[in-house]
């Protein structure tokens, strides 16, 4: 694939408003078979995210840029990207926060096939999702059908709720990314999911078995990049993955807790 | 289950990235951090000497035992520690293997540590880039060969939990010598309470360690992380919440216990070989 940086033929802002200032950005722009950046210059003002600044290059200056978002308030999980190199929302990258005078690099998310543009193909992420085992709750405790737990029990799976399956995590994961594991691992974001479900006070199936075997919860090596780029500040690593890291060892590597369990009957 | 391979046509290189940040200050940190710990500790299990002060030949001086050290199962030929569990080294210990009583202990720890789950994302990245930052390009050479801790021999960090029993029962060892060096010898052979700065270091020294090794993950795991119901534990998830607490500061208690530990045997070493004195208080 071609990188070398061309210049947009269409690149006159208008004049900066007061307060504004010109921001130079390298845009990828390119389809699966070639591509390469592409640089702009947009004014920007007080209050700005780099998702304005794309809409901005789209309505001024490429019509035909392809940018996926929706919600624009960092819970849509859409405009997933890589800005100066980091796995980041479009919407929460406040222009303030990124280095004013260095031009700003933003790329699509590197562990996916591209579309267009800033655009992937996360459908490999539904497919993951399909093969896990679903919600199986034990028998009602009252008689009316419905279930008695309390919060303290459900806390620590409601952390993984806040999920908005960005898939940044997914695209940072280094055994994704640069090991291409995808067909033996899961990723962060489904280690996550499932330690939602095998956590859950009222759940009795087991996939600690699926973890080790088929889901390669082996393969994380706990760098915890899945943590620092989660938009939404979920302890991936320390509350999800490695918990369930420890559930395996208890049903696989370790002959003492193995024992325990034999005599405490536990699933 | 079909999950078919994505293609992927942007493989960068050995350290490529598009970063702009100092990414790379934290693995160079790590890998002097951790690199001058290794290399001081090998040299200081090898040394079998300086390991301790305040002996019954010194009345007066308050009784320090390096942590490396410690517990002494038996001093090197010639050396009374007055610590050692057993006497002196046995007959039968083979003359070709080089004794010191380091050496018998620090595995254990050692051991604690390499199989961290904090010092594994540290070191897989500092030491042997894997990756070298996040999202940041790796060497080449591993690429698809890549076996994690899934299988051998990484998969041995899932020993992690014996550790941890060694570890807490350190502790336990090393408060002991904390009490310990409140006491001094006497010119007549009888022992009298004191307190010097070594005395509070080697107090403070299992200290930082516990807040270390009781953050650790696996003790989060036993005391409630193996359970979906934490309001039946008999504690209600006290202890869990607790745990949890030191868990979220495991990297900063990990850094301080190591130094701290590493600090203790060089005070207790430089006062054995008489470059410092350790100052009484009380």
């Amino acid at each position: 694939m071609s990188t070398q940086t061309a210049t947009a033929a269409i690149t006159t802002p208008k004049p900066p408003a007061d307060h504004a200032r010109p921001v130079h950005f390298r845009i990828w722009r390119g389809d699966k078979d070639t591509g390469a950046f592409v640089e702009y210059t947009v004014n920007v003002t007080e209050g700005m995210v780099l998702l304005d600044c794309v809409h901005r290059i789209q309505a001024e200056q490429a019509s035909d840029l392809a940018c996926r978002w929706n919600c624009k308030a960092g819970k849509c999980g859409s405009c997933s990207a890589e800005i100066n190199g980091k796995p980041s929302l479009m919407c929460m990258t406040r222009m303030d926060t990124l280095p004013p005078d260095k031009v700003v690099t933003v790329e699509p998310m590197r562990s996916f096939p591209l579309i267009r543009d800033l655009v992937t193909d996360v459908s490999w992420n539904f497919r993951v999702k399909k093969t896990i085992k679903p919600f199986k709750p034990r028998k009602p405790d009252n008689a009316d059908g419905s279930w008695t737990m309390f919060q303290q029990d459900i806390d620590r799976v409601q952390e993984f709720r806040k999920c908005i399956e960005c898939f940044l995590c997914q695209d940072v994961c280094h055994v994704i990314r640069d090991h291409h594991k995808e067909d033996e691992f899961i990723g962060p974001r489904f280690l996550m999911y499932t330690a939602a479900l095998e956590m859950h006070p009222l759940d009795t199936e087991d996939r600690v078995g699926d973890l080790k075997n088929r889901d390669g919860i082996g393969y994380c090596n706990i760098t915890k990049c899945c943590t620092k780029v989660c938009p939404e500040h979920i302890g991936i690593t320390d509350n999800a993955i490695i918990p369930m890291k420890e559930r395996v060892v208890d049903e696989f590597y370790d002959p003492i807790t193995r024992l325990f369990r034999i005599f405490k009957g536990k699933k | 289950m079909t999950r078919s391979p994505i293609p992927l046509p942007q493989v960068r290189g050995f350290l490529q990235t598009q970063r702009t940040d100092y990414w790379w200050v934290t693995p160079i940190l790590v890998l002097l951090g951790l690199g001058s710990f290794v290399i001081y500790s090998t040299w200081a299990a090898f040394q079998g000497c300086n390991y301790f002060i305040g002996g019954i030949d010194q009345p007066g001086v308050q009784r320090l035992l390096s942590p490396f050290y410690s517990p002494v199962l038996w001093d090197p030929t010639g050396i009374n520690s007055g610590h050692a569990w057993f006497g002196q080294l046995p007959g039968w210990w083979p003359s070709f293997i080089p004794f010191s009583p380091a050496l018998l202990i620090l595995p254990f720890p050692a051991g604690f540590r390499f199989t961290c789950y904090y010092y594994r994302g540290a070191y897989y990245k500092a030491f042997w880039g894997d990756p070298v930052s996040c999202a940041v390009g790796e060497p080449g050479f591993r690429g698809g060969n890549y076996r994690g801790e899934q299988k051998f021999p990484l998969i041995m960090q899932n020993i992690h939990r014996y550790f941890l029993y060694a570890a807490v029962l350190f502790i336990g060892l090393l408060a002991w010598d904390g009490i310990a060096s409140l006491q001094h010898y006497n010119a007549d052979g009888t022992r009298s309470f004191g307190l010097s700065v070594g005395s509070l270091i080697l107090i403070i020294n299992p200290i930082f360690l516990s807040l270390y090794t009781f953050g650790c993950h696996c003790m989060r795991h036993f005391v409630g992380g193996n359970h979906d119901c934490l309001s039946c534990s008999m504690d209600g998830g006290n202890a869990y919440r607790k745990v949890t607490w030191l868990n979220q500061r495991h990297m900063l208690f990990a850094w301080i216990s190591l130094f701290g530990v590493a600090f203790t045997d060089i005070y207790v070493r430089l006062c054995a070989n008489g470059t410092w004195t350790d100052l009484r208080i009380l």
